[in-house]
C-alpha cells in the first residue's frame, strides 16, 4: 500500500535488490518524469505503487487504463515527461487512445510500460503486447532483468523525445517480479516545455490525421536506423556455432544459461528490429533459433526478410519459456538425442486454487446465489471471480472487465423458450464497476433490460492487494479524496429508485430476500453490497466463533458458506428412517484465524456455533 | 554445490514465504553473491500455492530454478513440500514442516490431504529433515514467528555461516521492529535447534534401519 508520506529515495550508484517494477519506477523518477497514472493489474501493479512514494512526482490511480494512458498523454502534451504503465489486457482498453496519439506524437517523453502475464499467473488470457509495436508503429524495448528494466527505461526516455513517439517499453512476470541486483543513477528534472496550440498535430480529425499519416512512416523508417545503430542489441558471441540465437526479454538469460558457449544476438529495441544487422549475423551461424515469448513476431519478421530461422515450430508457443524447455527443442533441431532425463515426476497433491479470504464479504454473496434456482450469473473481473469455484459454483461467466453488464443484457435478449423464467444476473465489483461497468450498466437500463445487479462494494481494488480507488474516498497516497456514493451514481444512470437496494452482505436473509425479489421483477436492478475488503484498513474483525462438538449434527450447511477457517474434522454416512444415507460432515473453525463476521452461523440449525469461550488466538506481537 | 546456488521456498499465501526467500537473498548478497529471486504470487494473498526461488552465485542468469536442480526446498507446510519434491536434484535437501493447512477443497471432500507427506517424500528416494515449526512459532507465543523458525531451521544447510543469515534476520526486525528482536532470536535459535535434532534422529533410524 502507498504511504501518505514519501520515502527517501537512495543514492545514485547506491545498488539495490529491486524487482523489475521497482527498477521502473527508480528510472522513471530518476528520468524526470513530471505525471505517472495507472490502474492496477498484475503483474504491473507495483509500478505506481512504488512510484506515489517519490517525492516530486504526480501520480494517480486512474479509473481504467484508457483514462490513465489519456492523462498521460495530456501531460506530454504540456510538455512533461509522462509515464504509463498496465497490464497486458490493459492495452486492449487504452489501445482506443494509444492508436491515434501514435499519429500525434508526444512532446513530453512518453513511456508506456506493459507487463504481459506470460504464463497466466493471474489473468484471463495471455496476449503478447508487443504486437501493439507493429500496430501503432511504435519501438517497443524488452529488458531482460532488473537492470536492463532501469536502463531501458531511460533509454525509452531519450528515444520518446527523439522521435516525439511514444514507446512501449514490454515486460513480462519475470521482468515485474523477478529481484535482482540494480545499480541506481542520478535524478535529472525536466521542466514542462509547457502546451504550444497547433491544431494540425494535437486535433485528429480526418483532414490533420491524413497529413499525419506519412511523417508516422517515415518515424517508423528512422526508428529502423536507431534500432541498427542502438547499443541495447548486441552480439554476445560464442564459440559453438552449430546454432546461433537472436532473444528478447527474459528469453536472452534462458539461452545464455543453456548454450552458454552460442553466439546469441540479444535484441533489447526490438522493435524495429535491425534486420540487416541480423542478415549478417544469421550468415555467421549454421543455424538460427529465434527465442521470443509468445508470439512468432520476429520469427515472422524475418522469415519474410527471407532469413532462414528456426522459432516456434520447434518452440512452444505457450507460456514461459525456460532453459529445460529450450535444450530439448534445440537437441532435436540437431538431431542429437540428450540423455535421458533425470527429473522425477511430481508426487501427486490436491490442488490448493486461490480461496476468499476467511470472513470475505463476497462469500455471503455467493452462498446466497448458490441457494437461488434457475439463475445464470455473468462475473466480472476481481477476486469475486473465485465464485466459479468451490463450493459455491455461482459464476457463469467472465470475460474481460465490465463485462458481465453487456453479457447479462445478451443473455436476457437472447434467452430462448426453455429459458424464459431465468433469472439473468450480473456480478461486478466496485472498481471494475468503475472501470468500464458503469456504460454496460447505462445500456441494460436503456435498452429496458431485465437483468439484475449485485454490485459488490468493497471499498477497495481487492484483487490486485487494495488499492484505492473512487469508491472508498482516498487517493494513491492514502489521502482524502472525493468519494462516489453508488446509489446515486446508479440511480443517476437510470435504474429506478425502488429497483435500488443497499444491503449488508453479511445479513443472509436481507440478501436472499433482495435477490429473489428483484430477480423476478422484469427491469433492471441493483443491488448494492457494502461492507469493506477484510484486507483494507476499513475493515474491522470482530471475536472469533467456534463450535461445540456435542451440537454439530454434521449437516454441512456451515461448510457451504467457502469460508476457509471452517475445517471438516471427521465424515460418516448414517442411515435415515426411509432408508436414505446421508454424508455428514463435522466441523471446526480455526479460530485463530476467525474474524467473527457471523456468516456460518446463519445457516447452522443446530446453533452449534458460538464465541469462542477464551480467545485462543494469542496476541503476544498486538503489546508492542 | 554447484557454483550457483538453488533454494525453493513453497508455502500458501500469508505464511511468509516470499518475505523468508527475501532474508535469504539478502544474506548472499550481503556475502557478495549476485542473487535473483523470483515467484508467481499474482494470487497468493488467497490462500493459493506459493513457490519463491531463490539462485545465489558469481552470475545468476535464468531466475528460475529448472525442475530437478533445487539444492535445498524449504517447505513452511507439508503437502507444500511434497508438492515440489520433483524440483531437487537427485541428492538435495528436503526441510519440511509437518504442520499443515487444509484448503476448501480437502474440508469439501473433493480431494484427500496426503497421509503422511514426510513419509511420501522420504518414500521417493529424498533425504527429509522434519519438524514441527507451527508447534515451536506457538510455543514462543505468535504463529508468525514461522518464517523465522524456518530460517533457523534451513541455516545450517546453507553454503555459508549461519551467522549470516541470523544476522540478516535480525537486521530486518533492528530497524522496522526492535521490540521483536529478541523473540526472532529466540525462534531462529529454535528453528535451527529443531533441524538439528531432526537430522541426527534421521541418521539414528537410518543407522538403526
Amino acid at each position: 500500500m502507498a504511504t501518505a508520506s514519501s520515502m527517501i529515495p537512495a543514492p545514485a550508484q547506491s545498488r539495490l535488490f529491486m524487482s523489475g517494477n521497482d527498477a521502473v519506477s527508480r528510472a522513471v523518477w530518476d528520468a524526470g518524469v513530471r505525471v505517472a497514472a495507472a490502474y492496477p493489474g498484475t503483474p504491473s501493479t507495483e509500478m505506481l505503487e512504488v512510484l506515489s512514494t517519490y517525492p516530486d512526482i504526480y501520480t494517480e490511480w486512474s479509473v481504467n487504463e484508457k483514462v490513465s494512458l489519456e492523462v498521460a498523454f495530456g501531460a506530454s502534451m504540456a510538455g512533461s515527461r509522462a509515464f504509463c504503465a498496465m497490464k497486458h489486457v490493459g492495452v486492449n482498453v487504452a489501445s482506443d487512445a494509444l492508436m491515434t496519439l501514435t499519429l500525434t506524437g508526444v512532446k513530453g517523453g512518453l513511456v508506456l510500460a506493459v507487463a504481459d502475464d506470460v504464463g497466466l499467473s493471474s489473468s484471463q488470457n495471455e496476449q503478447d503486447s508487443r504486437t501493439w509495436g507493429r500496430f501503432a508503429h511504435i519501438p517497443v524495448l524488452e529488458p531482460a532483468d532488473s537492470q536492463e528494466a532501469y536502463d531501458f527505461t531511460l533509454a525509452a526516455f531519450d528515444l520518446s523525445e527523439r522521435f516525439q513517439t511514444p514507446v512501449l517499453l514490454r515486460l513480462t512476470t519475470r521482468i515485474c517480479h523477478v529481484k535482482a541486483l540494480v545499480t541506481v543513477g542520478e535524478r535529472k528534472t525536466y521542466p514542462a516545455a509547457g502546451f504550444t496550440k497547433e491544431s494540425t498535430r494535437w486535433v485528429m480529425v480526418p483532414g490533420h490525421a491524413a497529413r499525419r499519416l506519412p511523417l508516422l512512416f517515415e518515424r517508423e523508417k528512422a526508428l529502423a536506423v536507431a534500432s541498427a545503430e542502438s547499443a541495447l542489441n548486441f552480439i554476445d558471441d560464442g564459440s559453438d556455432r552449430r546454432v546461433g540465437f537472436i532473444a528478447t526479454g527474459p528469453a536472452a538469460m534462458h539461452v545464455r544459461e543453456a548454450f552458454p558457449d552460442a553466439p546469441l544476438f540479444k535484441l533489447g529495441f526490438a522493435y524495429p528490429a535491425p534486420i540487416e544487422r541480423l542478415r549478417e549475423f544469421a550468415a555467421s551461424v549454421d543455424k538460427l533459433v529465434v527465442v521470443e515469448e509468445i508470439e512468432p513476431l520476429l520469427e515472422n519478421e524475418l522469415k519474410a526478410a527471407g532469413i532462414a530461422v528456426s522459432g516456434k515450430d520447434i518452440l512452444p508457443r505457450i507460456g514461459e519459456l525456460a532453459p529445460n524447455v529450450l535444450k530439448p527443442a534445440v537437441a532435436g533441431l540437431l538431431g542429437e538425442t540428450l540423455p535421458a532425463s533425470q527429473v522425477a515426476a511430481p508426487l501427486p497433491v490436491f490442488p490448493r486454487p486461490p480461496t476468499m479470504c476467511v470472513a470475505c464479504p463476497h462469500l455471503g454473496v455467493y452462498y446466497t446465489l448458490s441457494q437461488v434456482k434457475n439463475v445464470t450469473v455473468a462475473g466480472d473481473i476481481g477476486c469475486y471471480t473465485l465464485g466459479a469455484g468451490h463450493p459455491w459454483n455461482a459464476l457463469d461467466a467472465c470475460i474481460s472487465m465490465g463485462a458481465s453488464m453487456g453479457m447479462a443484457l445478451g443473455l436476457d435478449k437472447g434467452r430462448g423458450e426453455a429459458d424464459a423464467d431465468r433469472r439473468i444476473v450480473a456480478v461486478i465489483g466496485d472498481s471494475t464497476f468503475m472501470h468500464m461497468g458503469m456504460q454496460g450498466l447505462l445500456d441494460i437500463v436503456y435498452n429496458r433490460g431485465n437483468v439484475t445487479v449485485l454490485l459488490l462494494d468493497n471499498r477497495a481494488v481487492g484483487m490486485t492487494g487494495g488499492q484505492n480507488n473512487p469508491g472508498n474516498g482516498r487517493d494513491i497516497h492514502n489521502n482524502p479524496a472525493p468519494q462516489i456514493d453508488f446509489e446515486s451514481l446508479v440511480k443517476a444512470l437510470g435504474v429506478r429508485e425502488e429497483r435500488v437496494h443497499v444491503v449488508n452482505p453479511y445479513e443472509l436473509p436481507t440478501l436472499f430476500k433482495r435477490l429473489r425479489e428483484e430477480t423476478k421483477i422484469p427491469e433492471p436492478s441493483v443491488i448494492i453490497t457494502n461492507q469493506p475488503c477484510v484486507l483494507v484498513q476499513d475493515y474491522q474483525p470482530k471475536s472469533p466463533f467456534m463450535v461445540e462438538e456435542d451440537r454439530c449434527t454434521g449437516c454441512g450447511s456451515c461448510v457451504d458458506i467457502g469460508c476457509p477457517a471452517i475445517h471438516v474434522t471427521r465424515r460418516d454416512t448414517v442411515q435415515k428412517p426411509n432408508g436414505k444415507e446421508v454424508a455428514r460432515s463435522f466441523v471446526r473453525i480455526e479460530t485463530a484465524a476467525c474474524t467473527g463476521c457471523g456468516l456460518c452461523l446463519q445457516p447452522c440449525a443446530p446453533k452449534a456455533i458460538v464465541p469462542a469461550a477464551v480467545a485462543a488466538k494469542v496476541h503476544v506481537l498486538q503489546q508492542h | 554445490m554447484s557454483e550457483t546456488t538453488n533454494i525453493l521456498v513453497v508455502g500458501i499465501g500469508g505464511q511468509g514465504v516470499m518475505t523468508a526467500t527475501e532474508i535469504l537473498a539478502e544474506a548472499a548478497i550481503a556475502l557478495g553473491h549476485d542473487a535473483k529471486k523470483t515467484e508467481v504470487a499474482g494470487m497468493a494473498q488467497r490462500g493459493g500455492v506459493v513457490s519463491s526461488h531463490l539462485r545465489f552465485g558469481k552470475r545468476v542468469l535464468s531466475p528460475q530454478i529448472t525442475p530437478g536442480t533445487a539444492d535445498i526446498l524449504l517447505g513452511f507446510e507439508a503437502a507444500e513440500g511434497m508438492r515440489w519434491r520433483h524440483m531437487l536434484r537427485p541428492d538435495g535437501q528436503a526441510l519440511m514442516n509437518v504442520g499443515r493447512l487444509t484448503p476448501p477443497v480437502v474440508d469439501l471432500g473433493l480431494y484427500e490431504y496426503p497421509a503422511d507427506p514426510v513419509a511420501s517424500v522420504r518414500a521417493a528416494g529424498t533425504r527429509v529433515v522434519a519438524f514441527d515449526a507451527t508447534s515451536i512459532a506457538l510455543g514462543l507465543g505468535e504463529i508468525r514467528l514461522g518464517n523465522t523458525v524456518m530460517l533457523g531451521a534451513i541455516s545450517s544447510y546453507l553454503p555459508f555461516p549461519a551467522e549470516v543469515l541470523e544476522a540478516a534476520v535480525l537486521k530486518r526486525f533492528a530497524t522496522r521492529k526492535p521490540a521483536l528482536l529478541e523473540l526472532n532470536r529466540r525462534a531462529f535459535a529454535a528453528g535451527r535447534d529443531a533441524a538439528a535434532n531432526a537430522s541426527a534422529e534421521e541418521l539414528a533410524a537410518a543407522v538403526a534401519g
